[in-house]
């Protein structure tokens, strides 16, 4: 892409390119060697080669009707192959012409997220790279979610991704985000910065499933600032093998009576190594917190962390972790916490972790199901979170994608 | 018919039960009475099947078949149901989850409808099982499973326990309608085993035998009512001494 981007930023990323992450396993980038390759721009994208279709479909992103989306990007590594939007008032485009068409963008790059954050920030701003630029006019209210799709189609590749999601004032954006990877043994690093803008009064929910290959590194670095009476809420659902992933998206309400709820759906099987978190700071009066995690291993191990801040008079957290170990391998370490720098705030968090209970499993047994359809029933029922506020049409997709990889667990 | 023949119950290895006798035909209510601790509840559960309570001895026969090491789901799947006095939340798991579970895995919304409003229970229906349920609505729920489930023979353990007056009546009405007191004797098939600590459950329920259990053992048969009479004027003690002037001495 051509880069419109500050010296400011380029020098700042040159200094943190060796940085490691503050958590997580350390990747070296230089182990992936694949070259970028053209892939072509699709502008029907139903006629993706069927493969491609298939895995993007497992992440919840459609392409044969896309009928009940308001809006398509896909990138593959890091080419953008299809964007459109099908309703006014609604942009999506590649990032990179977002910076060619509006002089006012520098106002929201690197701004949510550091660029020297660490090494794998600094990646993006030092190599090609490509994202989605989505944004709802001012007033305009989305029926449908607009979907991305980010495909990582070679191997050995890092694909570098930065995403930049603005809400006007007012405004209503659901977006379903997919990112999957060709089906291969050999390993790829996705690297995605997503930076989210939800101005006044305006409400973004953002569904992101994840479906990677069991040699996937992932290293997701979002942030997000909401303002007087927004909404962001976010659903993240893991349930397909990966090698490694690990995020700790920041959300500050600089707003008032803003409001964030973030759900994570976490599935670890033998070889995953995730560690998922998400951080919110209330730094304005009357702002609202829920973070919600339901993490299970089948034998992979799962860190579940959880920080909220209270900065200002009036704001209420609350933390909630739920950990199910099935099998006899497998760990899951919780860290929920708070942090309260005044007086008048309300935070809290419970956490709890353990196996199926046997008392519940006999009570289901007591009303004719067999010890394996009570347990699934049991699994399935802590993998359906009840999300409040979230669209209809976005609960049944959540649930169709919990459902289609539930059997995986049991 | 539920026969049940000198059957002895051990918990985590020490015996609960002694030598239990006791058996129940086609259409017909049994009460178990007993003072807490007496092993009413530890009985209840060894018919139904749960693995902690190990039969050391004796055997359970229903509808002609030997049931004493059948699992606990086989159990429910040829006719035993059972009402907890205490059952485990069990979050994500809908109410209506559990009442389509008992209909055999069918997810007839009609249906699950009509069973919630008979048992006064349709804003339960997408509410996870037993979160924040009162006592009644415990026994609501428990009973509108069972109507889903249909036992042919169904376990009671206290219904009427932490129920308030204007729920004793409708847990009252839905017992009969699950023991099908409605139906003619000659053709009522249901059969009932209930255990009451207080006994007003029989002010709504009929019942036509009732049992004293005593330290694990079967006392006492006889009409229930009687029986119920002779609790409340003389307290368990009657029992026990009455019971005990029945042991044979020992030298």
């Amino acid at each position: 892409m051509t880069k419109k981007t500050s010296s400011t930023f380029q020098e700042k990323a040159k200094a943190a390119i060796d940085k490691k992450a503050a958590l997580g396993e350390d990747i070296d980038l230089k182990k992936y060697t694949g070259k970028d390759s053209e892939i072509p721009y699709h502008k029907d994208p139903s006629e993706l080669p069927s493969d491609v279709k298939e895995r993007m479909l497992g992440a919840g992103v459609i392409l044969e009707d896309t009928s009940q989306r308001s809006g398509t990007y896909l990138q593959m590594d890091n080419m953008p192959v299809h964007y459109s939007t099908t309703q006014e008032g609604v942009e999506v485009m590649p990032v990179s012409q977002a910076l060619e068409k509006y002089d006012w963008m520098p106002d929201y790059w690197w701004k949510a997220v550091a660029v020297d954050q660490d090494k794998y920030t600094a990646n993006i701003e030092l190599n090609n790279y490509d994202g989605y630029f989505i944004r709802a006019l001012k007033g305009q209210k989305t029926v449908f979610p607009v979907q991305a799709c980010l495909y990582l189609a070679k191997e050995k590749m890092v694909q570098n991704v930065h995403n930049i999601i603005i809400a006007e004032e007012g405004s209503e954006l659901h977006i379903i985000t997919g990112c999957t990877a060709a089906v291969r043994e050999e390993f790829g690093l996705h690297v995605g910065v997503s930076e989210f803008y939800i101005k006044k009064g305006a409400k973004v929910t953002f569904t992101m499933i994840h479906s990677w290959n069991p040699d996937t590194a992932v290293r997701p670095r979002t942030g997000a600032f909401v303002e007087d009476n927004g909404l962001f809420m976010s659903n993240y659902l893991l349930m397909k093998p990966v090698h490694s992933i690990q995020m700790n998206p920041t959300v500050r309400c600089v707003g008032e009576n803003s409001t964030v709820r973030y759900n994570s759906i976490l599935v670890a099987v033998p070889g995953s190594s995730l560690d998922i978190g998400t951080r919110v700071l209330l730094n304005a009066k009357g702002a609202r917190t829920e973070i919600i995690s339901r993490a299970i291993t089948t034998g992979g191990d799962i860190t579940a962390r959880g920080y909220i801040e209270g900065n200002a008079p009036e704001v209420k957290g609350h933390l909630e972790c739920r950990g199910l170990i099935l099998g006899e391998k497998g760990s899951i370490y919780s860290i929920p916490e708070l942090k309260g720098n005044l007086a008048n705030i309300d935070l809290s968090h419970e956490a709890a972790i353990g196996k199926i209970a046997e008392e519940e499993v006999e009570y289901l047994m007591a009303r004719g199901l067999t010890k394996a359809e009570a347990t699934a029933a049991i699994v399935r029922g802590f993998l359906h979170v009840d999300i409040e506020g979230l669209p209809p049409l976005l609960s049944a997709e959540l649930k169709k994608a919990v459902d289609a990889s539930e059997k995986e667990v049991m | 018919m539920l026969k049940i023949k000198d059957l002895s119950v051990a918990v985590e290895g020490k015996e609960i039960i002694h030598d239990v006798n006791l058996s129940i035909h086609s259409g017909e209510t049994h009460v178990l009475f007993g003072p807490n601790g007496a092993g009413k509840s530890t009985l209840l559960m060894s018919i139904m099947g749960f693995p902690k309570y190990t039969i050391t001895k004796g055997s359970i026969t229903f509808k002609g078949k030997d049931i004493t090491h059948m699992s606990l789901d086989e159990r429910a799947r040829m006719g035993i149901g059972m009402s907890f006095q205490r059952p485990p939340v069990v979050r994500g798991v809908k109410t209506r989850d559990m009442i389509a579970a008992c209909l055999k895995q069918s997810n007839d919304s009609v249906e699950i409808a009509k069973l919630a409003d008979k048992a006064d229970m349709s804003d339960f229906l997408e509410r996870d099982i037993n979160y924040g349920f009162s006592g009644g609505e415990i026994k609501r729920s428990e009973l509108m499973q069972l109507l889903a489930q249909k036992p042919e023979l169904t376990l009671l353990d206290e219904p009427e326990s932490g129920v308030d007056l204007v729920n004793i009546a409708l847990i009252g009405n839905l017992m009969n309608d699950l023991l099908e007191k409605n139906c003619p004797i000659q053709v009522r098939k249901c059969m009932g085993l209930i255990i009451t600590h207080t006994g007003h459950i029989l002010d709504y329920v009929n019942a036509r035998t009732g049992y004293v259990m005593c330290d694990g053992t079967i006392g006492c048969v006889g009409d229930p009512h009687e029986i119920l009479n002779t609790i409340r004027e003389r307290g368990y003690d009657e029992c026990i001494q009455c019971y005990l002037g029945r042991i044979p001495p020992n030298d």
